[in-house]
């Protein structure tokens, strides 16, 4: 069977912003979820590493949380996005849509492009 | 900005000791049920869909480390566990821990000590507002020979006019006596240019200084008093300002105060303690008319412009100085080639005594060295008592990375406790060790333990703590797991190693401590050479008082202004001396004579013209020129040997005599009879004078030096101001001053007096640098001689330790106890003699360095290398010796027994 890939180091970051971004407030098996969602579960999140994720970016302040009730009424923490995140989301969206750009570029180039 | 927020956030969690695991836990247990419950939707039976649940969410003692790691800061936690593990061991072996701090303390205070002065004297820039603009100007002529001839006031306007300087200055200091208080007093006065408050950048505290363009020829009459004597004479009486004083009976007028913060600059402290400044012009009455040729012999300090480094000034003050030859040609000869020369000011400060700062921080330094040493040997002796702890460790998975970083930070404590401990001592008996430095070194006033000092000690300590922890932690760090265990403590494989380690300290120990042993006997051989130096003249039991006469500037209110009228005086005075009980004998002369009792820079140098040179060709050379009264030479003891001393009968109108010695009878009379031969020495009044006499060489300017010439000429023909009158007999040093006081204001109440010193007093205090440092320097070799001697000590402990079945063994095998001694010392022996092999090497370099500190003794004195070779041998075999007997008398039978 092929292993599902692990999400690339860094990426993650820009999934949970995004994410957060999206669907507003979250909580944390929520962000997972959707994640693994939004890649069509072609990803697999261990969805441990998601919480030491989450506190550096709200000690980072991009992102800030409290205890909140879930749509079944449980309690949890949830998660949303301050303004600097959004502020922080926007630039980084455009820089990864500038690099995948370049990068489709280059897979689309062919010999006879460069003569 | 969002690196320092985390940080904040991670650091303020690592204070508090908050911790987020309560919240981590109940996020982690929300998440499994919403999983659980998906899982459940799903259709999975419950039981698996909650393991379903915790297997998606990973390992959760990781998450909880991650998140641990995330939330505060892993390496400072680390080293605080380290830090506590260190305190821990280190109290667990108090007596190795008080060792080692105490070595460290003795290594690092000492030469924390060292620093604080060379900070004060070296390092410190002086107290003026960009010090790195002064300087000082030196006109040489070193074709004739001649230094520091000084300047002539067109010169200093060149100079001032040459677009190098922002200011130049001429400076003369002296003495006046400040008369109009209850005692007449005589205080440290400089006569300045009146540029000379604009060059050190000062402005007064009351009042103002002198205006820097003052074109006034002469004396101005203002002066400008310190903050010292405004308080001491003046009561720092608030309208000061504006009031006329009387100084040798000319009045001046104060117009400022200076700041009580501001310290003269000068060589000498009493230069240092100036305490009125009057302005002068120096180019008119009383100081000569303004030719190019007459040079004024003061000092001259000036100030760059703004960003012209020393040596480009330097650069565009030699194409000045071929300018003004060609342009003044007569002015100029060639045969003396005339130069100027720049040098910081802070540098001619210092003088002579940098080299003896500078052999001091290397002896010191050597002593530190051979502490860390030492402590690096002691820590590797802990490290086979520790081999099992260690490999414990490190079978329950410790890695060595980590270990050794424990390691070290257990012996950086070690070191900075040391170094604490060191500075804190030195703290608490900085009143005492300042005493015992000599008061002649400059800048004494400046030493102070402050914060630059605390952080070099810190500094040393860490350094130290890094270079000499590293080797030990990683040798410590590198064990066979499986031998070191299962061989119960019988000493570890890795054992050959660190002893091979220990040894290699050893040697290194027992070389520097040569070194510096060599190095102190070489300065204790100067010194007792110099102390045992015939001086050619006889200290003992003389006293000299001294005593000034007013100086004006206006001559017509000079009551000595002849050496008839002074005559009068001195002979009256010496007469009323003699009546003083117990004094047998009294001379007088001018304070430059009084033998080694003043530095090198104030000597009184007069051109000397032979009769019968050219002098418009040749620059006259300059000599050291001594007023004395007859009775001078005798009171002395100094020897005639040709010719005859002035009699009672050279008197002011009578033709001018002179007295030679014979040095200067060989540099200027070479292989003639000097006696009658004519010369002139006198700048002012070109009278040709006959030399009559020629003396026996005396050591009175330098002990180390015997052959300056110098030339005496008679004071009942050539008065002189700055007196010193000579006592020889019984007299009590301490009431002497007071008697003589009596006498002197009997004849005139006007006259001041100060200063009583024996000459042995004067000659014991002339060699207080060398004596100073000659101390420092046997007290830094004894330290690292014992420091030595404990290393091997404990090195030959520790091999007959590890060897100790060895010698059961042989014991048993029927060797002769003695034999096993003769095997013990043989390796102490062994140790010692590749330690001085290579100290005796490391010794000629450094003797060789500070061959300039040396007197009489060659660097490479044989007597000196070979008793202190001798010396280290012995130390050293009676170091082992100890150890050596503890090996002898090992029991076979228990030993063999208990292994």
């Amino acid at each position: 069977m092929k292993e599902k890939p692990d999400v690339l180091q860094g990426t993650l970051r820009l999934m949970v912003l995004k994410t957060l971004g999206v669907m507003g407030p979250q909580h944390g098996w929520g962000i997972a979820r959707r994640i693994e969602q939004i890649s069509g579960d072609l990803l697999a999140v261990n969805q441990g590493t998601l919480y030491p994720l989450l506190l550096k970016l709200e000690q980072q302040g991009s992102i800030a949380s409290g205890w909140g009730a879930s749509e079944n009424n449980r309690r949890a923490r949830f998660y949303r996005l301050t303004a600097a995140g959004r502020k922080e989301l926007h630039a980084e969206t455009r820089d990864w849509e500038q690099t995948a750009a370049i990068i489709a570029r280059f897979f689309k180039v062919k010999a006879e492009d460069l003569s | 900005m969002r690196f320092l927020r985390r940080f904040l956030i991670r650091f303020s969690n690592f204070a508090t000791r908050r911790s987020a695991d309560q919240r981590l836990q109940e996020e982690v247990a929300e998440h499994i049920a919403f999983q659980t419950e998906e899982n459940l939707r799903a259709g999975m039976p419950p039981a698996e869909a909650r393991r379903q649940a915790m297997l998606k969410l990973g390992a959760t003692e990781a998450i909880r480390q991650d998140y641990h790691a995330e939330q505060s800061l892993p390496f400072i936690e680390n080293l605080f566990f380290d830090l506590k593990y260190a305190v821990r061991m280190l109290l667990r072996s108090p007596g190795f821990a008080f060792i080692a701090i105490a070595t460290m303390a003795l290594g690092v205070g000492a030469s924390t000590a060292i620093y604080s002065v060379i900070d004060a004297t070296l390092l410190r820039p002086l107290p003026y507002p960009n010090p790195g603009e002064l300087v000082r100007i030196e006109a040489n002529l070193p074709g004739v020979g001649a230094h520091d001839i000084g300047l002539s006031i067109p010169e200093l306007r060149d100079l001032q006019n040459s677009g190098i300087f922002q200011y130049a200055s001429l400076s003369f200091f002296g003495t006046n006596n400040l008369t109009g208080s209850t005692q007449p007093t005589s205080i440290a006065s400089k006569s300045v240019s009146p540029s000379y408050f604009a060059v050190l950048g000062v402005n007064a505290q009351l009042g103002r200084t002198f205006d820097p363009h003052d074109p006034t020829p002469g004396f101005n009459n203002e002066v400008v008093i310190s903050d010292g004597l405004w308080k001491s004479a003046f009561g720092a009486d608030p309208h000061i300002l504006g009031k006329t004083l009387r100084l040798d009976n000319d009045p001046a007028q104060v117009v400022g105060v200076l700041p009580a913060s501001f310290r003269d600059q000068g060589q000498t402290s009493e230069e240092r303690s100036t305490d009125l400044w009057a302005a002068c012009g120096f180019f008119g009455d009383p100081a000569p008319p303004p030719m190019r040729s007459t040079r004024l012999p003061f000092e001259s300090i000036a100030r760059l412009q703004p960003g012209i480094s020393p040596e480009a000034a330097q650069d565009r003050l030699d194409a000045l100085v071929a300018s003004l030859k060609k342009e003044y040609p007569a002015d100029y000869p060639s045969k003396g080639a005339w130069t100027l020369h720049l040098t910081p000011l802070a540098e001619t400060l210092v003088g002579n005594v940098r080299q003896s700062l500078i052999l001091l921080f290397g002896a010191v330094g050597l002593v530190l060295l051979i502490s860390c040493v030492n402590v690096a040997n002691l820590l590797l002796a802990r490290a086979s008592s520790r081999g099992r702890e260690i490999a414990v460790r490190q079978a329950l998975g410790a890695q060595r990375s980590r270990l050794i970083r424990q390691l070290l930070t257990e012996i950086l404590l070690l070191f900075l406790l040391g170094g604490i401990a060191g500075f804190a001592i030195l703290f608490f008996t900085r009143k005492f060790l300042l005493q015992l430095i000599p008061e002649s070194l400059p800048r004494l006033n400046d030493i102070s333990i402050n914060w630059s000092v605390l952080a070099f000690a810190l500094a040393v300590s860490a350094i130290a703590g890094i270079v000499f922890g590293l080797a030990p932690a990683l040798l410590m760090s590198r064990f066979d797991l499986t031998g070191t265990l299962r061989q119960e403590g019988r000493g570890s494989s890795g054992s050959r190693e660190r002893s091979r380690a220990r040894q290699v300290l050893v040697v290194s120990e027992l070389a520097l401590s040569l070194v510096l042993m060599v190095a102190a006997g070489l300065l204790l051989r100067s010194f007792w050479d110099l102390f045992k130096v015939q001086p050619g003249f006889n200290p003992t039991r003389v006293v000299a008082v001294e005593n000034s006469l007013p100086n004006p500037n206006d001559p017509k209110t000079d009551v000595y202004r002849t050496a008839t009228q002074e005559g009068v005086l001195l002979r009256e005075v010496l007469r009323r001396n003699r009546t003083i009980p117990g004094v047998e004998e009294t001379a007088v002369s001018d304070q430059a004579a009084v033998p080694l009792g003043h530095s090198q820079s104030d000597r009184d140098m007069l051109p000397l013209v032979l009769e019968g040179q050219d002098v418009q060709s040749s620059q006259p050379p300059l000599i050291d020129t001594l007023i004395v009264s007859p009775e001078y030479f005798h009171v002395l003891g100094m020897t005639l040997l040709r010719g005859r001393l002035f009699v009672e009968q050279d008197l002011e109108d009578t033709p001018s005599v002179a007295v030679i010695n014979q040095a200067a009878a060989r540099t200027y009379w070479p292989n003639q009879d000097p006696v009658g031969k004519r010369a002139r020495s006198d700048r002012q009044k070109p009278v040709w004078t006959t030399i009559v006499g020629v003396i026996a060489d005396a050591r009175t300017e330098s002990l180390a030096d015997a052959g300056i010439p110098q030339v005496y000429l008679d004071i009942y023909q050539r008065p002189a101001k700055f007196l010193a009158f000579y006592l020889r007999g019984r007299v009590d040093p301490a009431a002497i001053s007071a008697q003589v006081r009596t006498q002197i204001q009997s004849v005139d109440p006007e006259l001041p007096v100060y200063r009583a010193e024996t000459l042995d007093d004067v000659l014991s205090s002339s060699l207080s640098v060398r004596r100073f440092s000659m101390q420092m320097v046997a007290a830094f070799a004894a330290t690292a001689l014992l420091l030595a001697a404990l290393g091997i000590y404990g090195t030959i402990s520790y091999l007959v330790n590890e060897q100790r079945r060895e010698i059961a063994i042989r014991l048993a095998l029927g060797a002769q106890r003695g034999q096993i001694l003769k095997m013990v010392l043989r390796r102490g022996l062994g140790l010692t003699a590749a330690g001085a092999a290579l100290g005796v090497a490391g010794a000629l370099i450094v003797s060789h360095l500070m061959a300039g500190l040396l007197f009489g003794v060659s660097p490479n004195d044989l007597f000196t290398l070979a008793g202190v070779t001798v010396a280290l041998t012995l130390v050293a075999l009676a170091a082992s010796y100890i150890p050596a007997l503890r090996a002898m008398r090992v029991d076979p039978i228990t030993m063999l027994h208990a292994e």
